[in-house]
């Protein structure tokens, strides 16, 4: 009971408040305000020495990276909106909100919800100039949403309808409702040697390196930057 | 895509990794970046500012100037930067949307520079951001209306050479100011519109009374004179009408206009209560007919600006105004539903329903406050007072928009009136200008053939008398030298009164064809200025160079050569007047002075020049491409023995 009152006492006084805002005219105050605070986050990258000795990037490509970079989030760090936001303009057809979603996490990997200068050129420089074996053991992060080690086939289901949204609704031949699932198990197929459902990242690797396509392909992106 | 997705687009690229296990079959090959140059600075040099930037900057937009192979034309070898001659402010906005990805508009500046500026760098304006696209699109709307107006004025004002009389009929109705008799005709109409507005009122004011009757009103009491009043103004309007019919250009679409429809209107009644014959039943239908006989005031919109302003202010606001009604009317239902069931206690209320209350509503809402109806009860004053005071609020929110659309319209109207009368100060300017430029051209190629003359001759005195002109003039000289050679034809100087700071050389062969052929006949030694009008031609010497045969015609007189059309309209004195050594006067203060060197013909007489003067009176329009007729120009100072003007008597002396 004492709740109760407590309660209508609030909502009273709330409502006297807002009869003596409208009374003198101060009903709407500006509430840009509060987002301006957030847009102070800011955040430096480390020194580009460091990053050069850290990542395999050249000085210079290091300072294009970030000159883009920096072009499209001057605050210095992408959070998972914006991170979407990007992504999309590159498959306007598509939703591929969800990919982005799983790509975000992916290369967020010390997972404090934003995407710094650092994590994207490392995540960059595995990806572009690193080895075939931390090639795809970023692909098998990038599959293992709840990174535990093991892709099951819940999760590679949702990478695969994640993929396939990317393309749309236009598609020639159109789409068919189980063919992700179908996808998945061919997959699984490849993958999975000991047939008990998951793939772990040995069988992942082991796999990969077996089927030539995949090995060829691998090496498509060397010369992005 | 954007500008600075681009340079995210390795990152996408790169994440594709992501699909490559999972993937069936095998992927398509990337493209090779071929000329993968290391990105580098660009100095972009505007009109001596210097802007740099990253060339994968510019090349974001690869259909615009700056991001394709087109800025190469712009590349400076020497200073090894891109220099553009163009304003340094509106670049700024330029390269800004290059960088950012937005472009936006600067409000101090002019639209018309800045779309040019635009058009320049190849980027439509229609990408210009949200945050500026409003201004934009506003002034680009003022400026379209501006220059529609000139347009229109211009339309006006053009003298078309040949009009049909339907049409000069059609202009004549459309502005009055092109003619007297459209003038007339406008006063006229007006007039009668007037009187026949006046006698409509007139007609229901009781003047005297017939004794033992009430009181007549003065309609019938001088029925006949007020009929045949209005048998004049219907017949006058009726003949407008008709010849404005006739008239149109298009007859549907005049027939379709509001302006024809109030004509219509105001004629009807009278015609129909010819018709009618004067049966009680019909009488009554014929009494409501003779209320539409006040249109006749709108035909006033024909003669007043400001109402067409007003009715064109309120069309534009039609969904203002629509609204306005709307609200209105929602408020009035309200509050008189609510002022009924308020009343309805009270004994011998006067709101006997909702409809009734309606009346109160608006005279409340209104402000007007008859007093006719008025709350009895508490209840009914509380809700009497909300309704006054919301009254003012519904009614006042529309009205700041309409009267500023109303201000803006006629400011446009005031405007394009001023422009209209600096337009005619303009072109007269642009005349002036013009003929200044033709005369300095015919003033300079006299002196380029005086030159070659002189080269010829060998004289040196004259070579101070070569006015010292730009490149960029004798080019254009040249050109229009070229040009008169290419169709035989040669330039007129214009309007005589015009004080001209150059003297004319008449060019005999370049009159046309047929006098061109007589010319062939005759001897050389008698040089006879030809053409109808101050003609500027060539020096013959200047000919000897690009038609040598022509060297030795001769012109022929005018007066006795020339085809009778021309013969009738031209009279023309000619003087050939031989000059010592001294110069030629170069100046004169006339235009249809000319002089000629004729070095080129008399080889034999070095050092004396022969200058022919000729003074032309008005030339047949035809003739003359600015269709002016030139009054008789005074004699020059340099010639002695032209005759007095006016007369028709060529002179010629031998030399």
């Amino acid at each position: 009971m004492s709740g109760c009152r407590k309660r209508c006492k609030r909502e009273i006084l709330k409502f006297a408040q807002y009869l003596l805002r409208l009374l003198t005219g101060s009903l709407h105050p500006d509430s840009v305000e509060d987002e301006m605070e957030m847009a102070t986050v800011r955040h430096r990258p480390e020194a580009l020495e460091l990053l050069e000795a850290q990542s395999k990037f050249t000085k210079k490509e290091l300072q294009i990276l970030y000159r883009g970079f920096k072009n499209e989030c001057p605050s210095g760090v992408v959070n998972e909106e914006t991170f979407k936001e990007i992504y999309s303009q590159f498959f306007p057809q598509g939703d591929s909100t969800t990919y982005a979603h799983f790509l975000f996490n992916a290369f967020d990997t010390d997972h404090n919800g934003s995407v710094s200068f650092e994590d994207f050129v490392m995540g960059l420089s595995i990806l572009l100039r690193g080895t075939v074996q931390e090639k795809l053991n970023w692909a098998f992060n990038l599959y293992d949403i709840n990174k535990d080690g093991y892709i099951t086939k819940e999760e590679m289901l949702d990478i695969m309808k994640a993929i396939y949204d990317m393309m749309g609704k236009c598609t020639y031949p159109v789409l068919k409702e189980d063919a992700p699932r179908q996808h998945v198990e061919t997959f699984f197929q490849k993958m999975d040697k000991n047939k008990d459902g998951v793939v772990t990242i040995d069988e992942f690797i082991e796999s990969c390196q077996k089927d030539e396509n995949i090995m060829r392909s691998m090496q498509l992106f060397e010369n992005v930057i | 895509m954007a500008a600075g997705v681009a340079a995210w687009l390795p990152f996408a690229r790169a994440a594709a990794i992501g699909w490559m296990p999972v993937a069936n079959c095998p992927m398509p090959l990337a493209p090779a970046d071929k000329n993968k140059r290391q990105d580098e600075l660009i100095i972009l040099n505007v009109s001596g500012r210097r802007f740099q930037t990253w060339r994968t900057t510019l090349e974001r937009y690869p259909d615009t100037l700056l991001g394709s192979t087109e800025k190469e034309f712009f590349f400076n070898e020497d200073t090894k930067e891109y220099f553009f001659d163009r304003d340094p402010e509106v670049f700024r906005c330029v390269l800004n949307f290059y960088r950012t990805g937005k472009l936006h508009y600067p409000r101090y500046e002019c639209i018309s520079a800045y779309d040019d500026e635009l058009a320049f760098y190849g980027i439509l304006p229609e990408i210009i951001g949200d945050c500026c696209y409003e201004e934009y699109k506003d002034r680009k709307r003022e400026n379209a209306e501006r220059l529609m107006d000139d347009n229109d004025s211009e339309n006006n004002q053009e003298s078309l050479p040949s009009l049909s009389f339907r049409q000069t009929m059609w202009r004549a109705f459309e502005n009055p100011h092109t003619s007297t008799l459209a003038l007339v005709f406008y006063y006229v109409t007006g007039f009668f519109i007037a009187v026949s507005v006046i006698t409509n009122v007139v007609e229901t004011v009781p003047c005297g009374t017939v004794p033992g009757n009430k009181e007549l009103p003065c309609g019938e009491r001088y029925a006949v004179a007020f009929f045949c009043l209005d048998t004049a103004c219907v017949m006058i309007f009726t003949v407008e009408y008709l010849l404005r019919l006739f008239a149109a250009p298009s007859r549907y679409r005049f027939i379709r206009s509001v302006m024809s429809i109030i004509d219509v209107v105001a004629i009807m009644p009278y015609y129909i209560g010819l018709v009618m014959t004067n049966n009680e039943d019909v009488s009554g239908a014929f009494v409501t007919l003779r209320v539409f006989r006040v249109f006749r005031i709108f035909k006033f919109s024909r003669h007043s600006q400001g109402l067409r302003i007003l009715g064109y202010t309120l069309k534009s606001c039609a969904s203002e105004l629509g609204f306005l009604l709307f609200s209105l009317t929602m408020a009035i239902i309200i509050f008189a539903t609510v002022m009924f069931y308020a009343e309805k206690g009270s004994s011998a209320s006067k709101f006997t329903s909702i409809p009734a209350s309606f009346w109160y509503t608006i005279v409340t809402m209104t402000t007007l406050g008859y007093g006719d109806m008025v709350p009895k009860t508490i209840a009914g004053k509380i809700f009497g007072s909300i309704c006054s005071l919301s009254g003012v609020l519904v009614i006042a929110l529309p009205v700041p928009v309409i009267v500023s659309n109303f201000s803006r319209i006629y400011h446009q109207n005031q405007r394009a009136d001023k422009r209209r009368a600096q337009k005619k100060a303009r072109l007269a300017r642009i005349r002036v200008a013009k003929t200044g430029s033709s005369n300095a051209y015919l003033h300079s190629k006299r002196n380029g053939l005086l030159n070659e003359a002189l080269e010829l001759t060998g004289s040196p005195e004259d070579e101070h008398l070569t006015k010292t002109t730009s490149l960029i003039e004798s080019q254009h000289h040249h050109l229009l030298h070229c040009l008169e050679k290419t169709t035989g034809l040669s330039y007129l100087v214009d309007d005589p009164l015009l004080s001209v700071r150059t003297s004319t050389i008449k060019n005999h062969e370049f009159i046309d064809e047929q006098m061109f052929e007589q010319n062939c006949m005759e001897s050389s030694m008698q040089n006879y200025p030809s053409t109808r009008s101050p003609s500027l031609s060539s020096h013959p010497g200047l000919t000897t160079s690009c038609c040598s045969r022509r060297s030795k015609k001769t012109t022929h007189l005018p007066n006795s050569n020339l085809p009778a059309t021309r013969l009738r309209s031209m009279q023309e004195l000619s003087t050939i007047h031989i000059q010592g050594s001294e110069q030629p006067s170069l100046t004169t203060s006339r235009s249809s002075l000319n002089l000629k060197a004729d070095d080129g013909l008399r080889p034999n007489c070095k050092g004396s020049q022969i200058t022919t003067a000729i003074i032309s009176i008005p030339t047949p329009p035809a003739l003359t491409p600015e269709g002016e007729s030139r009054p008789p120009p005074s004699s020059p100072g340099s010639t002695t023995n032209i005759p007095p003007i006016g007369s028709n008597i060529v002179k010629v002396s031998a030399l």
